[in-house]
């Protein structure tokens, strides 16, 4: 909130962080280790436990089902109408696993290796080589509940490639993998609703974590539709809420995507790992006008087929099809000749922003590349074309007003993942005891590099296979906790009812909407593509004064009783200036580029990012304090795969 | 271009409603209905008028959050496309556009133009699941599905829950939700050993909500944003038959 004294953009260095939880021993018999050592709950002491999921995504969904199928009683909160309404229903283009059913060289190891490099080396090793492990389970399980996965002639199932891999390992069901895997989940879910082990509170915002006697024991929410302010309390707390990419208002996630509930925990106590990597994925449709709610994505599963291109000459305006083909510049494939236009995100995003930034770039504003399917339709005809991708064409006809089987599409970079998300140990329990933290939210597989189809991946491993058996572990000890501290519900409470009535106090002269895309316009101005210290101290100059106008004349009509759009959307930006404030602090004091973080000061003589092994290959993990964010380091080592500087030449 | 707007407003549950006419100015073709919505939304809040509540969230056409019934016709006249997929090109300069919600008594209007959905969660819960709890799973390639009926339990699959087929119904029918997920898992052989039970307790269960019955109008899949064919209430039909015992 607004009046704090100490200079923006300040930080300090507190103590080292480190996991405690993976186990020693060769890398591939850890997960084994930690689930053989993890205590476990007897049966009839599971009904007593009370287990708090927040979030329906594809990590919260496939929790909450699994834990109510365990025996645990669990409260299941999201903010849409209906849980299969999550924001991974939007996910389109696959979800990877090391099945090696091509016999194409892959293996767990591969896909390990793959992450690790992909995230510039940047994340746990342990961790990244589990979810390597589970994700053959995933296949398994999500078969097994009826996904309608791709398959070939013969009845077995079909795969393809994504950026940042050589081998063919993403499954798909056509360009909607994220709802068929999401509606597994929801149908789980529901399965256990009937079943009584999971009570379902849709339309329910949480605003407030409530910690008493250390531990996370239960939330503060909204019921969206009365407007009611309730307590749950439980025995253990899940946040599974989904990325906060929104902080650039403008993005690929869904309008509701929120920091809120992660950075009211934060506030509690938990800390905050790497905030600043953000992904920007190279293929969405460019922004048209002023009023641009969002940003749609084109999946990167069309740079299998679709090549990337622009006028070879500065300022070439005739339309595509007049320019021939010794006047077009493919750069992927001239620049990165062995993965071509497969290369990672963070590497074709910076490569169209530096075409566009040469002043080759293509439609309004000059500021889009052309993705090209011309070559795939002569190859292929366009029968299979429209087979594989049909519903992204469709969708980006309806969108844009142009067909793309005879005009390329026009794609540019948006911002699409957060890496960053609350810090979280082996055991995806966060600094605060029962505060565990799955899927988007949390910071822990990816490094500063998501690969694509990686992200469904994580989240049904950290949902169906991981946090079950790590929270059994925290909850055999449940009978220990001490009573809820009254105290601590009701000045949680008091926190929530609080900020509520100082939004619907000010009755300014602009919208929370206004603010938001303020925010967001000089966060990809500052804090984007790429940084500079320059840019990053400019932002944190603007970010508080932005925040203190924001408090000071934001205009939010209606009550707090009863549906309140315009109050849940200032609450929300209200937690996004906060957090813009620690991603920009954050983003300067890596003065290193790695992954999605690229730091202009910091590039080789090809511009690709440089890191600083020597000095940067930690884990940040920020602690909230009132007097500005203190800095804890996790070292990370690489025992397994070399530390090197990337290459996709 | 300048439109007028005509939206229904209702201030909750218990407000009988009405239809409210408002003026918008230099819409862009480009523009998304729901940014003309937005856009009307921003002028009401700072003139002090309550904006229009409307649902809607990944603004991509897949969520199936949102969903109004425009110039009669549930998600618009554009065919498969959701509200928020529905561009403002296909409007003229000085047309006039009634907004609508959902209307059917399972789906109680909230405010102006929200309403519960929460019968489609209901029905769901009855049966459109398979019964398999996390980790008891066998290989992937254990059970070879062929590909024309995991292409046709996908097509089923695509359903979204918006709820335009009850909207759109002259009866209030659930059929075509209800028959595409009972189709989706029916068709594949993983679904098999549930098939019946679960046909009879989702059908069950959407009669229990409130919704009529199905008399094969039609106007249900003419609406659909995924274009779920009429098949899937014949195929839903016959399972139905053959879980109920013949009296
Ligand atoms: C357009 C798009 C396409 C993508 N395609 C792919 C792909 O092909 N492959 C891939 O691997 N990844 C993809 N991703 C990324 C991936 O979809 C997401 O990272 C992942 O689905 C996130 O899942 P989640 O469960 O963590 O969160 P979400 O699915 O975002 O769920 C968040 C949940 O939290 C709830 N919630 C949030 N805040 C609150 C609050 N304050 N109170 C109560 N509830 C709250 C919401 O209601 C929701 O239920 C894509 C992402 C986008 C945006």
């Amino acid at each position: 909130m607004s009046g704090i004294l100490r200079r923006a953009g300040e930080w300090r260095v507190g103590a080292p962080i480190a996991d405690t939880k993976a186990p020693a021993g060769p890398i591939e018999e850890r997960w084994d280790t930690r689930r053989f050592e993890a205590k476990l709950v007897n049966p009839a002491n599971k009904r007593k436990l009370n287990v708090i999921v927040v979030g329906t995504g594809l990590a919260g969904g496939s929790a909450a089902a699994t834990l109510g199928e365990l025996g645990y009683n669990v409260k299941s909160f999201c903010y849409q109408d209906s849980p299969r309404r999550a924001h991974s229903i939007a996910a389109q283009g696959g979800i990877n696993a090391a099945k090696n059913y091509r016999g194409d060289g892959d293996s767990v190891f591969r896909l390990f290796y793959d992450t690790v490099k992909g995230g510039d080396f940047r994340s746990r090793e342990s961790n990244v080589y589990r979810l390597a492990q589970v994700s053959v389970n995933i296949i398994d399980q999500a078969v097994a509940q009826g996904v309608p996965f791709a398959r070939e002639y013969g009845g077995l199932l079909d795969t393809r490639s994504f950026g940042g891999a050589q081998v063919s390992r993403t499954f798909y069901a056509r360009g909607q993998t994220g709802q068929q895997l999401l509606l597994g989940a929801y149908q789980a879910l529901e399965r256990q609703v009937a079943a009584g082990t999971v009570e379902m509170h849709t339309r329910h915002e949480m605003l407030e974590l409530i910690v008493s006697g250390g531990r996370a024991r239960g939330v503060v929410v909204r019921d969206m539709v009365t407007g009611e302010i309730e307590t749950h309390l439980a025995d253990a707390v899940v946040l599974a809420t989904g990325g906060y990419g929104n902080v650039f208002y403008l993005s690929t996630n869904a309008k509701g995507c929120n920091t809120t509930a992660i950075w009211r925990a934060h506030r509690r106590g938990a800390y905050f790992g790497n905030p600043c990597y953000t992904q920007i994925h190279p293929t969405c449709i460019p922004v048209s006008g002023d009023y641009q709610s969002k940003l749609t994505l084109m999946s990167e599963s069309l740079r299998n087929d679709g090549r990337v291109w622009v006028p070879l000459r500065k300022g070439d305006d005739r339309p595509p099809a007049q320019i021939p083909e010794d006047e077009r510049d493919y750069y992927l494939e001239r620049i990165y000749p062995s993965f071509g236009n497969l290369v990672p995100r963070d590497i074709a995003s910076r490569a169209a922003k530096n075409v566009c930034d040469e002043g080759r770039g293509v439609g309004p504003g000059g500021l889009g590349v052309y993705l090209d399917f011309a070559d795939a339709i002569a190859r292929l005809g366009r029968e299979a074309v429209e087979k594989k991708y049909g519903n992204l064409f469709e969708m980006y006809e309806r969108i844009t007003g142009e067909n793309p089987y005879e005009v390329p599409m026009r794609i540019y970079p948006a911002v699409h993942y957060t890496m960053g998300g609350l810090w979280v140990d082996y055991d995806l329990q966060s600094t605060i005891p029962g505060l565990f933290v799955i899927g988007e939210a949390n910071f822990s597989d990816h490094g500063a590099n998501r690969l694509g189809a990686s992200a469904l991946m994580q989240g049904l491993a950290d949902g169906y296979f991981v946090l079950p058996t790590t929270i059994g572990d925290y909850l055999a000890g449940a009978t220990a906790f001490d009573q809820v501290d009254q105290d601590a519900v009701d000045e949680a409470v008091d926190r929530v009812k609080e900020k509520i009535s100082r939004l619907l106090a000010v009755n300014g002269t602009r919208t929370a909407d206004s603010f938001h895309r303020e925010l967001g316009r000089l966060m990809w101005d500052h804090c984007g593509m790429e940084r500079t210290e320059e840019s990053l101290r400019k932002a944190l100059e603007r970010i508080p004064e932005l925040r203190e106008e924001f408090w000071n004349n934001v205009k939010v009509p209606g009550d707090s009783e009863g549906l309140n759009q315009a109050l849940e959307r200032a609450g929300r930006v209200a937690d996004f200036f906060e957090l813009a404030e620690l991603m920009c602090v954050d983003a300067l004091h890596r003065s290193e580029s790695c992954g999605g973080h690229f730091r202009a000061e910091s590039q080789d003589a090809d511009g690709e990012a440089l890191r600083d092994d020597d000095n940067f290959a930690y884990v940040a993990a920020w602690e909230w304090t009132p007097d500005g964010p203190v800095l804890h380091k996790e070292e990370l080592d690489y025992e397994y795969v070399k530390m090197t500087q990337r290459s996709y030449k | 271009m300048n439109l007028t707007l005509k939206i229904w407003r209702q201030d909750g549950p218990e407000d009988r409603g009405r239809m409210v006419t408002y003026q918008v100015e230099d819409v862009s073709p480009d523009m998304s209905f729901l940014e003309m919505l937005d856009v009307l939304n921003e002028r009401l809040t700072l003139a002090g008028e309550e904006p229009v509540a409307f649902d809607h969230d990944c603004r991509e056409g897949i969520c199936g959050m949102c969903g109004m019934v425009i110039n009669g016709v549930a998600h618009g006249e554009q065919r498969a496309t959701t509200t928020c997929q529905l561009h403002m090109r296909h409007f003229k300069d000085g047309d006039t556009v009634t907004i609508e919600p959902w209307r059917a008594a399972p789906f109680p209007v909230i405010k102006d133009l929200v309403v519960d959905r929460s019968a489609f969660d209901r029905i769901i819960q009855a049966g459109g699941f398979i019964s398999v709890p996390a980790g008891s799973a066998p290989d992937a390639h254990s059970i070879p599905v062929p590909k024309n009926a995991a292409d046709a339990a996908f097509d089923a699959a695509t359903c979204i829950g918006c709820g335009a087929c009850v909207a759109a119904c002259p009866n209030g029918s659930a059929s075509l939700f209800t028959a595409a997920k009972i189709t989706h898992l029916g068709l594949l052989p993983q679904g098999q050993p549930e098939r019946a039970s679960r046909a009879k307790a989702m059908v069950e269960q959407m009669d229990a909500e409130g919704f009529g019955g199905c008399t094969n109008t039609g106007e249900c899949t003419a609406v659909c944003p995924k274009g779920i064919p009429l098949d899937a209430i014949a195929q839903m039909n016959a399972d139905y038959l053959k879980a109920s015992p013949t009296s």
